[in-house]
């Protein structure tokens, strides 16, 4: 947990150094999500992510020196520095840039995983953004038609890129489940084993009907949507900080946390030299290399 | 298009041929598309049968043609092999985002080389009164597409090697068909018509010529005009070369890709040399096209040959036949092109 916020705070530090090129989208205050659903996801299962990945990477493979080299280009990178921060795949994790896009591939995912793996699921991250794309109905369609094992989990994190949710968003994502037949869960509390108490038994009933379910988190959205681009005002920053799960985490468990967090500045202060020492990536040669 | 039939082997019933054989083949091929399951079998009849054979692995889908070609790729990540039919090529805009922003990346986007083998099919082009959205020939939009081969159905290749190819190559595809050809005849042994043979000088491309000896003993020698073109455009191209012979007395050979991107003319040059004209003619719009694409790619290797280009108006189809006739290629076009 502490791991992703001092990783994504790094790379936001690194942009700044000018030691980081392009784009990146942290997820700062969303961390707790895939913390949560790392219990409650299997080796086998799939998990597809987007744009703001990072963070579901790190809580699926808990190995930021392949992610931060990913995204510095350097050796040792997770996908030779082709992919960067939004389009990686390693065994059965994958992200892509294009909001909605994975919703319709982990549908088919999931038919294949429903037939060589009975009981694994697909589950796709996506935010409240994404909704604003027709794949994501037509893939929900499917889904509930044909009984396709899907978890969406939704980060309704209020805010896309700039845009508010009320400006971009008529009904709820929980209106637009039903319309489908889709099981929804609602999550607004931020206390990890409150988040798994709730979705254990909903993920249970998904592994054994195959009937796809939508879990929306109220969240918030602490840093810029990439970097530099936060045009909300402080007072409402600051009022998002004080139901961050760090700020409650903190109060909760002084002691704990301050040790977790030293270790966690430790390691990605590691990783950070680590990968900077490191030479570039060659983005291989995917051609030439077998499958 | 697949009644019980006599006489040559239709394209069509090769294609679903090919597509029964192909599912026999291989129990991971799934099939996807609209209206595919009998006893209606595809707006084109192409997928009769397919469903009654194999119901497991043939799931007729709602009208989602972005949504259908991200399934068939995720179903492709995950190890299965697909071939999608879009009802209408037209209709392959409303998935260019798959095909071009996930399926066709994905082989090489993730820093090494991840096998996607995924076929989609597109009926297409005019000629059947179905009006501007039903009769478009969009090949040149999927031109240039990393890692997307572009193939198009033809009656001098057997379309079980070309689908099969297409997925053993475990890259995205699209093969577009045109429509009137469903209903044409297979050439087979060599033999296109009283006057012309046809044989693969170059893998994959077929080239017709006419038979000097009668007995298939001579190759036609060095042709003064070639035309390259597309399935579709076969029997065109082939009526333009009949007229050119019989009223000008000027030979034409006839060069047909099944593979129309990637495209290598290298291996063509040989044959090409001795034309005066070469003819690259193809039913889409003109400009930003598959001919000027291998035009230039002749012109790499032979510069100062003349290259023409033939393509339908730079207009939509109109669906009354008398207008639609004046903006799509016949083989008058074609002739005048060449002389």
């Amino acid at each position: 947990l502490l791991l992703i916020r001092r990783f994504e705070e790094t790379l936001l530090r690194l942009f700044d150094e000018g030691l980081l090129q392009g784009t990146t989208h942290t997820c700062l205050g969303q961390e707790y999500i895939p913390v949560a659903l790392r219990t409650l996801l299997r080796p086998e299962d799939f998990v597809f992510s987007g744009h703001r990945g990072h963070g579901h990477y790190l809580a699926r493979f808990e190995d930021p020196e392949s992610l931060l080299a990913e995204i510095m280009g350097r050796e040792g990178a997770v996908c030779g520095g082709v992919g960067g921060s939004q389009h990686i795949l390693r065994d059965r994790y994958l992200s892509t840039g294009v909001q909605g896009e994975s919703l319709p591939v982990a549908v088919g995912a999931g038919l294949t995983l429903k037939r060589t793996d009975p009981g694994a699921v697909c589950c796709v991250y996506i935010g409240d953004g994404s909704w604003g794309e027709g794949a994501v109905y037509e893939a929900l369609n499917m889904a509930c038609l044909w009984d396709v094992p899907l978890v969406v989990v939704v980060e309704h994190n209020g805010i896309a890129q700039s845009t508010p949710t009320h400006v971009q968003m008529a009904g709820s994502v929980e209106g637009r489940a039903a319309a489908f037949g889709a099981d929804h869960h609602r999550v607004t509390t931020v206390d990890i084993n409150r988040v798994r108490a709730e979705l254990a038994p909903l993920f249970s009933l998904v592994r054994r009907t195959a009937r796809p379910l939508v879990v929306e988190f109220a969240t918030r959205r602490l840093g810029p949507h990439s970097r530099g681009d936060d045009t909300r005002p402080a007072e409402e920053l600051e009022r998002l900080r004080e139901r961050d799960w760090a700020t409650l985490y903190t109060e909760a468990f002084p002691d704990l946390f301050a040790r977790a967090d030293e270790s966690a500045r430790r390691t990605v202060g590691e990783v950070v030299a680590w990968v900077r020492a490191a030479r570039p990536s060659t983005g291989e040669e995917p051609r030439e290399a077998v499958c | 298009v697949l009644d019980a039939e006599t006489g040559p082997e239709r394209v069509g019933r090769n294609l679903n041929r090919a597509l029964h054989r192909l599912l026999d083949e291989d129990p991971r091929l799934h099939v996807l598309g609209e209206d595919i399951v009998d006893p209606y079998g595809g707006a084109f009849g192409v997928t009769q049968g397919l469903s009654t054979r194999y119901p497991d692995r043939v799931r007729p889908t709602p009208l989602s043609e972005g949504a259908i070609v991200g399934v068939a790729a995720g179903m492709a990540l995950a190890g299965d092999r697909v071939i999608v039919e879009i009802m209408f090529g037209d209709f392959a805009a409303l998935a260019f985002d798959q095909l071009v922003n996930f399926a066709s990346k994905s082989v090489s986007m993730y820093g090494r080389r991840v096998p996607v083998p995924l076929l989609v099919r597109c009926p297409t082009g005019g000629r059947r009164g179905y009006g501007p959205t039903h009769s478009q020939s969009l090949q040149k939009h999927f031109l240039g597409v990393p890692n997307l081969a572009i193939h198009e159905l033809s009656p001098y290749h057997d379309c079980h090697d070309v689908l099969r190819a297409a997925l053993d190559r475990a890259e995205p595809a699209m093969i577009f068909e045109d429509k009137l050809l469903y209903t044409r005849p297979m050439y087979v042994e060599g033999v296109v018509d009283d006057l012309f043979r046809y044989d693969f000088p170059v893998p994959g491309v077929a080239r017709s010529f006419v038979d000097g000896g009668g007995d298939g003993s001579m190759d036609g020698g060095d042709p003064e005009c070639v035309v390259i073109a597309p399935g579709g455009m076969a029997h065109r191209a082939l009526a333009a070369a009949r007229s050119m012979l019989l009223e000008d007395e000027i030979t034409c050979h006839v060069l047909v890709p099944s593979q129309l991107y990637p495209f290598d003319v290298a291996p063509l040059v040989p044959r090409l040399r001795s034309a005066r004209t070469i003819c690259v003619a193809e039913d889409g719009t003109p400009g930003g096209s598959w001919g000027s694409e291998v035009a230039t790619r002749i012109h790499e290797h032979l510069p100062g040959m003349p290259v023409r280009l033939v393509a339908a108006e730079d207009a939509v189809v109109p669906t009354a036949a008398h207008l639609e006739r004046h903006v799509l290629v016949d083989e008058s076009t074609i002739v005048e092109a060449l002389r």
